[in-house]
């Protein structure tokens, strides 16, 4: 949730300039909106993803949705530490395992048992490729295996790397989509490799077009 | 009667045919009681997005021209982000989309404002043509090329270019009509969208042998037939808001319902080859704005250029 007033309305001015420039509408495909604690894993291709993901969500899931992100981005600044904590509330975790004094695991884990929901990139950084999905980081089953109650839900965000590639300052208004698919939990004794296989094959599947219609 | 009394008067009778219809459409839906007829509930959406499109286009009358020159830059706008969305585009066609969005699109509009004919009528054709490829090449991916800049162009010229001759209908300058330029307007996207109505309605009551089934499993000769010869009278019916006598209304409003119709199947086949089918979700039982400008748009043009050629001095 924003921590003040300022960084609420900072918050909606975010999820109403985005709803502007996109249209962007939710697909519910695989599941409905639930205020259960819940992991959204998402394709990454630009910063204004999770925006995105937050503008879709009901307004009372959204305040307790919380995105997670680089620490080291989102500390680099005095503006995008205001962004970062006081506006989206993002559990800022350490990617560089040699700087990190807490396991990420274990951060989004409490997050989780606070009664939030979690917003997760498994591709770890934006895709700028070709390819429609980069590999999954063992984050995502991890985290499964520590709170193997939690419900992941895929959701396929379409479009926005179009809207604002990775290098300009200009977006251009086309329509986006967020399509949210059937959740997943990892097995009792499925390994890390196969349950990320299936995490990401359940991921592109939302991305064809009829899965989203 | 003064320009003025003759635009309340038509929408005062839009609004009898509206009530009419919703009428109709309640007393429909509470014959099929509680049972959900599709069929039904569509005709009442549209009903009531009728509503709203009749209501927005009678706010646009109060502004004027600058009024509707803002409402049909809207709908290019709207009409090119859905056309858009469909296309292939590459990372290297951002500032080409940029400027098509921010650029081309307010320019034209604000040529048709300032009614320069001369550069209102080439700028998108011509010197567009030639820019936009410009800024693509620049960025040096080949990948698709003529296929991306020709997708680009060809959505301008339907999005914004044509449809920009709609609200152009206004800046005419025909003798004896001074002030009444604005029911040019009502005329042509009466008669267009009133002859799509009628063909719907035609199809549904008689509609058996399809016209063009690969295109568009909905239309058929029936429904054609059927709609453009009601439309066509409709715009016989409607010659006394225009200066076109009565005849040459009735042959106007054929002309340009035939290039609805035409206009029509060949957006149904942009759809088919792009898996869709609708553009967009905008307006509830109708699809996106381009599902409702489709015959608009290829009508406009030769509307324009027929009245042009035969009416002004």
């Amino acid at each position: 949730m924003p921590r003040t007033v300022p960084a609420a309305i900072v918050g909606s001015a975010f999820t109403g300039f985005s709803r502007l420039v996109t249209g962007v509408r939710g697909n519910w495909v695989g599941c409905t909106p639930s205020p259960e604690p819940r992991v959204y894993f998402a394709n990454h291709s630009s910063h204004g993803d999770f925006v995105l993901i937050w503008a879709v969500l009901p307004a009372a899931l959204r305040r307790r949705t919380r995105p997670v992100a680089g620490a080291d981005y989102w500390n680099r600044s005095a503006t995008r530490r205001y962004l970062g904590r006081d506006v989206f509330d993002a559990v800022l975790i350490e990617r560089d395992p040699e700087a990190r004094t807490e396991d990420p695991v274990t951060q989004m884990a409490r997050a989780l048992d606070d009664g939030a929901s979690l917003i997760l990139f498994p591709e770890g950084t934006r895709n700028t490729g070709e390819e429609r999905l980069q590999p999954f980081k063992t984050g995502l089953y991890h985290l499964s295996r520590a709170r193997p109650a939690v419900e992941l839900v895929p959701v396929w965000i379409e479009n926005l790397n179009r809207v604002m590639p990775k290098g300009e300052f200009l977006p251009v208004p086309l329509l986006c989509t967020v399509t949210f698919g059937a959740p997943i939990r990892a097995g009792e004794d499925e390994d890390k490799d196969a349950f990320l296989a299936r995490a990401r094959a359940a991921l592109l599947a939302l991305s064809e077009p009829e899965a989203r219609r | 009667m003064s320009p003025t009394l003759q635009a309340l008067a038509l929408f005062a009778v839009l609004a009898a045919v509206l009530v009419t219809a919703s009428a109709v459409g309640h007393a429909l839906a509470r014959r099929s009681g509680g049972a959900p007829n599709p069929t039904v509930e569509n005709l009442n959406a549209r009903i009531k997005a009728w509503w709203v499109m009749i209501g927005v286009l009678a706010l646009a009358f109060v502004f004027g021209k600058i009024g509707l020159v803002l409402l049909f830059a809207f709908a290019s706008f709207a009409a090119l982000r859905e056309y858009l969305t469909l296309t292939d585009t590459r990372r290297g066609d951002h500032l080409a989309l940029v400027a098509m969005f921010f650029v081309v699109l307010p320019v034209q509009y604000w040529l048709v404002g300032s009614e320069w004919y001369g550069l209102f009528a080439v700028f998108i054709p011509v010197y567009v043509f030639l820019l936009l490829p410009i800024l693509v090449a620049l960025r040096g991916d080949t990948t698709d090329f003529m296929a991306r800049i020709a997708e680009m162009q060809w959505g301008l010229m339907i999005c914004v270019y044509c449809l920009s001759h709609v609200p152009a209908l206004a800046t005419l300058a025909i003798p004896g009509f001074e002030g009444r330029g604005l029911m040019l307007i009502a005329f042509l996207v009466l008669v267009v969208q009133g002859s799509d109505v009628l063909q719907y309605i035609w199809g549904k009551l008689l509609g058996r042998t399809k016209v063009a089934p690969k295109l568009s499993p909905s239309k058929t000769w029936e429904g054609l037939i059927g709609g453009v010869a009601t439309a066509t009278l409709l715009g016989a019916a409607l010659s006394a808001i225009t200066p076109f006598g009565v005849g040459g209304a009735a042959l106007l409003a054929l002309v340009i319902t035939v290039m609805g119709f035409l206009g029509g199947l060949v957006m149904s086949a942009i759809k088919r080859d792009r898996g869709v089918k609708d553009w967009g979700r905008m307006i509830e039982g109708h699809g996106g704005m381009l599902d409702r400008m489709d015959s608009v748009v290829f009508a406009a043009p030769v509307f324009f250029h027929a009245v042009r050629y035969f009416w002004t001095v």
